[in-house]
Formats: C-alpha cells, structure tokens, sequence
C-alpha cells in the first residue's frame, strides 16, 4: 500500500516536471498543477497513511494527524491562486509578446544558443 | 548613557544638517555645529577618567545568541581620535561655510560630513568587531558620496568609484578577518579579544586573520599597492580633502593597526608585513609628491608617504615606536588639514592649483600665506614645530630596531632619505607658490580670502606651534593614554622634549633638512630625469583591471543566464537531483520499522485510474484540450485519495478547487494557441524524460522512507484541545480558524493579491482573440445552451443553500471558510459558463476587489476584537447559547473569522474567472496561430 502510494506520487512528480521542462507556457501550467498534486499528496502522507480515521472528534476510537491536513489544505487553495496567476500571466506573456514560448520567441528565431 | 550620544548626536546632526535648505548658510552652519560642539563637551568631561587609567564601557544587547551586541567603548587610543575627528570636524565644517560657491549644495555636503563623522565616531567608539566593521564601511559609503559631491564632473565620479571599490574590497577582507578573529577567541567583544594575544598568535589561522585585516588597514590608509585611490579621491571638495583625506577616514587604517597592536603585533610576519609596506609607501609618496604640480596632489602624496610613516613606525619592534606612532598621528592631522584648508584658499582666491601657474602669492595674501609655510615647515620637521618632535623620535626609533638583521642600518638610512624628500617638496609647496617669480594666466585677480576663512588654519597652526615648543603642556596626557591603550596596559618611560643634546637623530634631521634644501634647488635635473622614465599610470592599470574583470563576468554570465528561462528550469531541476539524492545513497535501508499494510481492490483500481491519467496527460500534451481532460482525472482521483485516507476536508476542497481550475485552464485556452509545435529535438526528450524520471524515483523513495516509519506528532495537542479550547470536533477546521489563524490570514491575504494580481494583469490586455478555432471552424454563434442556463439558474439557490450549510458545519464536521467560499464560486460560476458574462452583469453589479478587501477585513478585525478583552491578537472566544425552539446552540468568535474566508475565497476565485471571462465576450478579430 505505502509502496503503490509512493509510486504514484512518484510518477506525479516524474509527468509534473517533464511538462514543466516544456518551452510552450500552457504544458508548464499543466505541469505545475501536476507538481502540486505531488506536493500536496507528499505533504499529507507526512501525517501517515490511515483509513477511517478521520479527526473528527467523536466519530471513531483513533485519529489521523489533522496537522498535514490543515497545511494541505490551504496549500491547495492557494495553489490554485497560484495557478491562475501563471496562467493568465502566459496569456498576458503572449499577448505582449506575441508568442507562447516561455522564452518569449522560439527557438530557431534566437540569437543565443539554448 | 553618555558614551552612546557621542555618535547618535553626530547622527542627529547630519539628519539636522540636511533638513536646513531653507535657511542661510550662517544658520545653517550654526545648527550644524551646534550637536559635534555639544559632543565635544560631552568628551571633555568623559577624559579625566580616561587619563586616570580608566576604560568607560556601555552595551546595549541586541542579538545575544549571535555574539552581537551594540556596545561602546571609550579608552585612551579612542579618546585621541575622537577628540580628533569632533574637534577637526568642528573647523572644517566651519570653514565648509566659505568655501563652498553659491550654487553648491550646503545641506548636502552637511549631512554627508556629518554622516562621515558619525561612521568614524562609530569606528573609534566600538566594542564589538562587528559593530566596528559596519561603521567602517559606513565610512566608505559616506566617502563615496564626498568624493561624488561634484557629481557632474567626471573625475569626481571616477574617483568616488575607485576610492569604493579599493576600500570597500578591502572592507570585505577585514569582514573575514575579523569573523576569523572572532571563531579565534569566540567572542566579538573588543575586550575579550585584546585580552586573548596567546590564543590568537598561537592558532593555525593567525596568519590568514592577521594578512585580511592588514589588507584592509592598507586599503584604508593608502599604503603601497593600494595608494592609487586617494590622489584620485582629491576631486572631492577641499574640505573633504582636508577632513577625509588626511585627517580623520585615511587614519581609519592606522586606527586599527593601533587597536590590534595587543593582539596581533609582535610577531616576525607582522613586523615584516608592516614595517616593509609602511618604508615603501613612506618612500614612494614623498618621492611622487615632488613631481606633482597640482598642490592637492603633492599633498595628497605627502599624505601617502606620512601614513607609509606612521604604518612602519608601528612595524618596528620597539614599544616607543608605537608611542612615536600616535604623536605623529597628531600632528599630521594639524599640519596636514591647515595645509589642505589653506591650498583651498589659494584655489578659492585665485581659481587655480597648479604650481606652474601660481607664483609669488606672497604679495596677495601675506597673512594666509605666513600660516600655510608655518604648516608646510610642519610637514617638513623644522624644529620648532611639531612635526620635528616626531620625526626626531621616529629617527631615534629606526636606530633603535633589530628587523632586517646586520642590514638594519639601511633602515634609518632611508628614513633620512624619506625626510629629504619631504623637505623638498615641503620647501617647494612654499617657494612655488608665494615666491618664484610673477603668476602666469591665473583665472582670478588673487587676494585675500574672507576673514573667518582663515580662523581654523589659526586655530591648526597656533597648535602646530604650541605643540612644537611646549609639548608636554598640552599632549602629554592624551599621548600617555593613548600609548596606554595601544600598548595594552604598559607604556615605556619617555619624553617629548624639543632638545635632546646633540644626538644621531638630530645629525639625520640636519641631514634631511640640508639634503632636502639641496635637492629642491637641483630639481630641474630631477624633473628632466622623471620626465624621461615610462610613466607608470596606476589610474590606467587600475581602469583596465577592472574593465577585464567586468567583460570576463560579463561573458560568464552569459554563459550562464543566457536568457532562456527553459534551461534554468533544467539546471534547478538537476541541482535539486543531486541535493535531494545524494543523502539517499548515505541512508543504509529505505523502508522504515513500520508495518505495511496490504493493498486492495479498491486502492488499485484508484491508483491505476491516477497514473492512467498522468501518463496520458503527458503523452497527449500538445493536444491541449486532451491532455487538460487527462488532467482533470488526476485532479478527481486526488481528491479520492483523500476521501480514502481520513481527510473529507481535502477532499472536499480538492473537488471544488479542480472544479475552478478546469474551468479556468479552459477558459484561459481560448486565448491561447490550441496545440504545441513540436519543437523539442529527440535529444532534448531523452533528457529531459531521464531528469523527471531521476527525479520521480528520488521523491517516491523519500515519501516511501518516510510513510513507512513511525513517527511522534505534536498533533496530539490539538486533538486535545480543539473541543475544550477551540469549542470544535472538526480538528482541521479548527486548526485553520484558531490554533493556527494567523496562518490563514496570511494565506487569505495571498488569495486576495494573487486576484487583484490577476486584475492588473488583465487591465489593457491587447486582445488576440481568435474567431476561428484551431481547425479552421468558425466558434458557434449558439453561444450558451439554453437547456444548461434553465437548469443553472434553478440550480442557485439550492447549491448556496449548501454552501451557507457546509459554512455553519465547518467547526464541527468536514466543511468551513475555503469549502464553502469554493462551493459559492462554483455556483456563480456555472451562472457565468450558461449566460456569459454580459448577461450575469446587468443582473448583478458586484466590485469583486471590494469583497475580498471586506473579507480580509472582517478576518483581521476578528482578530483585533480580542485585543479589547486584554488577550493576545486571534484569541477565540466560543459559548453555548439555549435558543427557545431552535435549541442549544453554539456561537464562536471563529465562525466570524471564518466568515472572513468564506467571503475573500468566493471574491477571489469569482473576480479571476470573471475578468477572464469578460475579456472572451469582448470584440473579435482574426489572428494568426
């Protein structure tokens, strides 16, 4: 079970960056999102994995740690602002620039060696 | 207190000073005065403790753990200088006062000189290394921007530039000096590392320590190789000049060759390093200031060979020399800045100072010209004066050391070389200038200066003079303290007296002055010699050095931030490989002690569901409306993850949120192209697949190690407290709104700046919106189905009703705040996807920017009201009321605060999605893709 969770956030992290390390702005957003899935799943499993356990007080004998899950939970939130922020900034990037490259023109139109 | 308002009244002069614009000069001139006069007082009566033998402490503690405290500390060696840099200052400030023309800035020059002064003050004063080092570079600062004053003429930049670099470089050599000093003795404390002589000469890094802070001394002090900056800093105004640049900030070095002398001299390398840097400065500057036709450049050299001086006497190893050290620190400041204030003068009243122009002053200004040859005959050591008394006991200390071995004779040799120079450039200053014939083409009809102009030269010279004829009247004491100090506690028997007998000293003295005489009335050999030699341009080789360093980092750079944002991301990636895997390799076994449990059916099917997702999401990445539904899958299973794993709150969260972002990633897709070019070459894939692979296996194995060990949480608190002190069941929630509520303010705050962000982002937008989408179809003029927007505008109400339940839920079951606000959101915002944007806004008129601000508002002020209740800033209040009908119930300050982030999350997300949205209703126009 902490093996197959591990593993997913493994491949999380691994499909996250591999879209960040693209030179198009709206697969960097996907990968960003995809980043902070892996993050906040890494963060949460800090508090260990446990099933029925919710800290609800009163609803059963033993209780997961609430701590991650406050954290997380903000986290995602404002990973979503941050989200939005990167997004609408590439659509601002292509309209000033008049391209979607993160570079701010493609490759084969630059001077300097990449 | 009163160590401590020394510098802080110096301080508070400056910001006085530089408030005086509006005034006349006279009573801007008063006002300034007005704090170092008071300061200076304030000395005088501190120094009858000092010469008892006494040392007066003051510490303020600022960061104790770190060693760091403000601390002050006031004993002989300090009170000498800072008698010197209060009392000179005073002078110079006042002569400033008629120096200055019309159109210069007085305030300006004001609060810098007075900025200086502090800085120095700070330097002298200081009892923790530290500290002292800020003020030396303080010191430099403010240098700078005297240098600069002129800012419109170039050399003064120049000079402003080179004199920061060479003192400021050499600031950073002292920084690591004296952290070195201070792991030495591991304490910052001036007393303690005085005390620690044995510890400090005794350690494998004495010699690096001692070669950093001598190179900043150096540096500071102009000694050979690093005089070059201070001719150049003669650009300065001469006040400047006269205050900085001879008197007071050059000293800084020597300064602190005398406040480590009990800790660090006494070895071989240091009379080495020392004696050796100071003979060659000594020799250099006198023998470069005979050829200087600029008045400001001889006497800018003869500050150089001076300083060469006062550095060797401290490197010869006898304990008189150090004593003759800081007599000839007193003295050159009083000869040295009437000197620099009367070449002012004469560059005030005849618009010139080059010596080649400037003869027979004499006649013009008899009275100015009586004070600077009594000055100039100062500098050159005649007897009477009192540069003859220290240069008689400097000439007596060289006859008195050991350094070189059986080649010690050559010692006092070159010193009586040294003092010929000094007379002949000394006899030149006085016979150029006031005699020599008729001036040639000068600028101005020389004559007199104002009266008060000259009343601080009268003040040096009747102090050169009084000094050279009864020189224990009044030098005695402060010499005897200072000696004190420098020598830690032991000062040998001696005696400044203007007649010793006829001695060897007095024979080099003859020497010198017969030598010197001799040498100016051949000089005409002499220039026709040094004109026939390469001329060696210290300005050029400095110019070029720096200009190589700048263009080799330059080129670094770019070879390293070339501007392609890609390959940083690479290179940060692999940096965060190597740091993150490298202590995998030092760990012995991955998986902890704890036990695993089994996986089942359901697990699998989720985690399958997950990475088919992921994967796909990668390998249709530029189809871009494909791979954000291949996302949205990862988004929906996440949020299962957590609904398996015990937290209903995130997955609550996760849902909604993922609602938002698919919508906004959609939305923010029409703007943008629909499909990525295939750009990247196979290689660049390869690599960048090995990278993110590397890096997934990294973080599964660190979340692997670490899921599988037990751990202890300091969560066991709030599970103990959240019903007793926060009045809810729901930990999480009331972890956000209470135990740690500061935190969500914070993080509200961040919402509400990410949207207005946003916000000014999307102001002024140059519209590219396509007409067309990527297959060439033209967009559906059916823009919004009727079906959806019958069904929405139903659906509202209910779905606020649920978010207001899930809202009031929050404290003590899954729910709250950020669910609620996102619940809200989503609402609206299925108004907006079914009617557009132009339809929601002539229903509703909402100013978004207003809600979150009201929101942030309402969570801050709940935060304060606990204020009027005497309790620290957040505490929460809760009661249970009985209600007739509706029953018990129970009502908590956190319900508000939450409240607060229910209404900035629903501002937030709402004013994103909507300004986005308003831009798509916009106007089209055809573009290309």
């Amino acid at each position: 079970m902490e093996l197959l969770y591990a593993s997913c956030v493994g491949l999380l992290v691994s499909c996250g960056v591999f879209l960040i390390l693209r030179s198009r702005t709206f697969p960097i957003v996907l990968g960003l999102t995809m980043f902070s899935y892996a993050v906040n799943l890494f963060l949460f499993s800090s508090g260990r994995l446990s099933i029925n356990n919710a800290a609800v007080l009163g609803t059963s004998s033993e209780y997961t740690d609430p701590l991650p899950q406050a954290l997380v939970l903000t986290a995602i939130v404002i990973g979503f602002a941050m989200t939005a922020f990167v997004v609408i900034l590439a659509i601002r990037g292509r309209a000033d620039l008049g391209s979607d490259h993160v570079d701010g023109e493609p490759e084969k139109d630059k001077k300097v060696n990449v | 207190m009163t160590l401590l308002w020394i510098p802080l009244l110096s301080l508070l002069g400056s910001i006085i000073s530089s408030r005086t614009g509006k005034l006349t000069r006279n009573q801007s001139t008063a006002l300034t005065l007005l704090m170092p006069i008071i300061a200076l007082f304030m000395t005088i009566s501190l120094a009858p403790a000092i010469f008892a033998g006494n040392v007066i402490r003051e510490t303020i503690s600022w960061i104790p753990l770190l060693g760091i405290d403000i601390a002050f500390r006031l004993d002989g060696l300090a009170l000498l200088f800072v008698f010197m840099i209060l009392g000179i200052g005073i002078l110079v400030i006042f002569y400033a006062r008629y120096y200055l023309s019309s159109k210069d800035s007085m305030p300006k020059l004001y609060a810098y000189l007075m900025l200086f002064m502090t800085a120095m003050l700070g330097i002298v004063m200081s009892n923790n290394i530290i500290q002292l080092w800020f003020f030396w570079e303080l010191t430099s600062i403010s240098s700078f921007l005297l240098i600069s004053y002129w800012w419109h003429k170039p050399e003064a930049r120049k000079g402003a530039i080179m004199a920061l670099i060479v003192t400021g470089g050499g600031g950073l050599a002292l920084l690591a000096g004296l952290l070195l000093l201070g792991n030495i003795v591991g304490s910052y404390n001036l007393d303690a590392i005085l005390a620690s002589r044995e510890i400090i000469q005794a350690h494998a890094w004495y010699e690096v320590t001692l070669i950093l802070v001598l190179l900043g001394a150096f540096t500071k002090s102009a000694q050979f190789p690093f005089h070059f900056w201070l001719p150049h800093a003669m650009a300065a105004p001469t006040p400047v000049s006269a205050y900085l640049h001879s008197a007071t900030m050059v000293k800084a070095g020597i300064f602190l060759l005398a406040r480590f002398y009990p800790a660090l001299a006494g070895t071989d390398i240091w009379f080495i390093l020392v004696s050796l840097t100071g003979l060659t400065t000594m020799l250099l500057g006198a023998y470069i200031a005979l050829f200087k036709h600029d008045l400001k450049g001889l006497l800018a050299y003869s500050t150089i060979s001076h300083l060469g001086l006062i550095t060797l006497l401290f490197g010869l190893d006898t304990k008189l020399a150090a004593v003759a050290a800081i007599f000839h620190i007193i003295n050159h400041a009083i000869f040295k800045a009437s000197l620099f204030m009367a070449t002012g003068i004469i560059d005030h009243e005849t618009g010139t100072r080059d010596m080649r122009k400037l003869n027979g002053m004499w006649r013009f200004m008899p009275y100015t010209a009586t004070l600077a040859m009594v000055a100039a005959a100062a500098m050159a050591g005649v007897p009477l004066l009192n540069g003859f008394l220290s240069k008689e006991m400097f000439f007596a200390e060289t006859l008195h050391q050991q350094l070189l071995g059986s080649m010690s004779w050559l010692i006092p040799v070159l010193a009586t070389v040294a003092g010929a120079l000094a007379v002949a450039y000394s006899a030149r200053f006085i016979h150029d200038v006031f005699f020599n014939g008729d001036p040639i083409d000068l600028p101005k009809q020389p004559s007199e200066p104002p009266r008060y102009m000259r009343v601080p030269i009268e003040i040096l010279v009747a102090l050169c003079l009084v000094v050279g004829i009864f020189p224990n009247f009044i030098i005695d004491d402060i010499l005897k303290a200072a000696s004190f100090a420098v020598l830690g506690g032991y000062v040998p028997e001696f005696k400044v007296a203007l007649w010793h007998g006829f001695n060897l000293p007095l024979l080099m003295s003859a020497i010198a002055v017969i030598g010197g005489l001799f040498l100016y009335t051949q000089r005409r050999y002499l220039f026709q010699f040094q004109a026939s030699m390469p001329s060696l341009n210290a300005k050029k080789a400095f110019d070029d050095s720096i200009y190589l360093i700048t263009k080799w980092s330059q080129r670094k750079i770019n070879d390293i931030e070339n501007g392609s944002l890609q390959r940083y991301l690479m290179l940060m990636f692999v940096f965060v490989l190597i740091f993150a895997g490298w202590p995998l390799f030092e760990m012995h076994q991955l998986s902890g002690q704890k036990e695993l449990t089994p996986i089942d059916l359901h697990n699998a099917i989720g985690a399958a569901l997950l990475m088919i997702g992921a994967i796909s999401t990668v390998i249709w990445y530029r189809a871009r409306v494909v791979s954000l539904l291949m996302i949205s899958v990862v988004g929906l299973m996440v949020s299962v993850v957590f609904t398996r794993f015990s937290a209903p709150d995130l997955a609550l969260t996760q849902l909604t949120v993922e609602v938002v972002t698919i919508v906004l990633l959609m939305l923010a897709l029409f703007f943008l192209p629909q499909h990525s070019p295939k750009e990247s070459s196979s290689l660049r894939v390869v690599r960048d697949l090995g990278i993110s692979a590397a890096l997934g296996v990294v973080v599964a194995s660190i979340c692997y190690a670490l899921i599988t060990r037990p751990f202890e949480s300091i969560s066991e608190f709030f599970l103990a407290n959240a019903k007793t002190g926060g009045g809810g069941t729901n930990v999480v929630n009331v972890i956000l709104v209470d135990f740690r509520g500061f935190d969500t303010l914070g993080e509200i705050c961040v919402l509400g700046i990410a949207a207005l962000g946003i916000y000014k982002l999307l102001i002024n937008l140059p519209l590219l919106l396509p007409v067309r989408d990527s297959e060439g179809r033209l967009w559906a003029k059916e823009r919004y189905p009727i079906l959806l927007a019958s069904i929405s505008q139903s659906l509202l109400p209910l779905a606020l009703m649920i978010s207001f339940y899930i809202f009031l839920r929050g404290h003590n079951l899954p729910g709250g705040g950020f669910i609620a606000g996102l619940v809200t959101a989503v609402a609206f915002i299925l108004q907006y996807i079914a009617h557009g944007s132009t339809w929601i806004s002539t229903r509703l008129t909402i100013n978004y920017r207003k809600i979150i601000a009201s929101g942030i508002a309402i969570a801050t002020f709940t935060g304060v009201g606990s204020w009027f209740y005497g309790r620290p800033f957040m505490t929460t209040w809760f009661d249970y009321f009985d209600i007739p009908i509706i029953g018990k119930i129970e009502l908590a300050s956190a319900l508000i605060f939450d409240l607060g982030v229910y209404i900035t999350v629903v501002g937030a997300t709402l004013m994103i999605l909507a300004s986005l949205g308003q831009l798509a209703s916009g106007p089209k126009e055809e573009v290309k893709t």
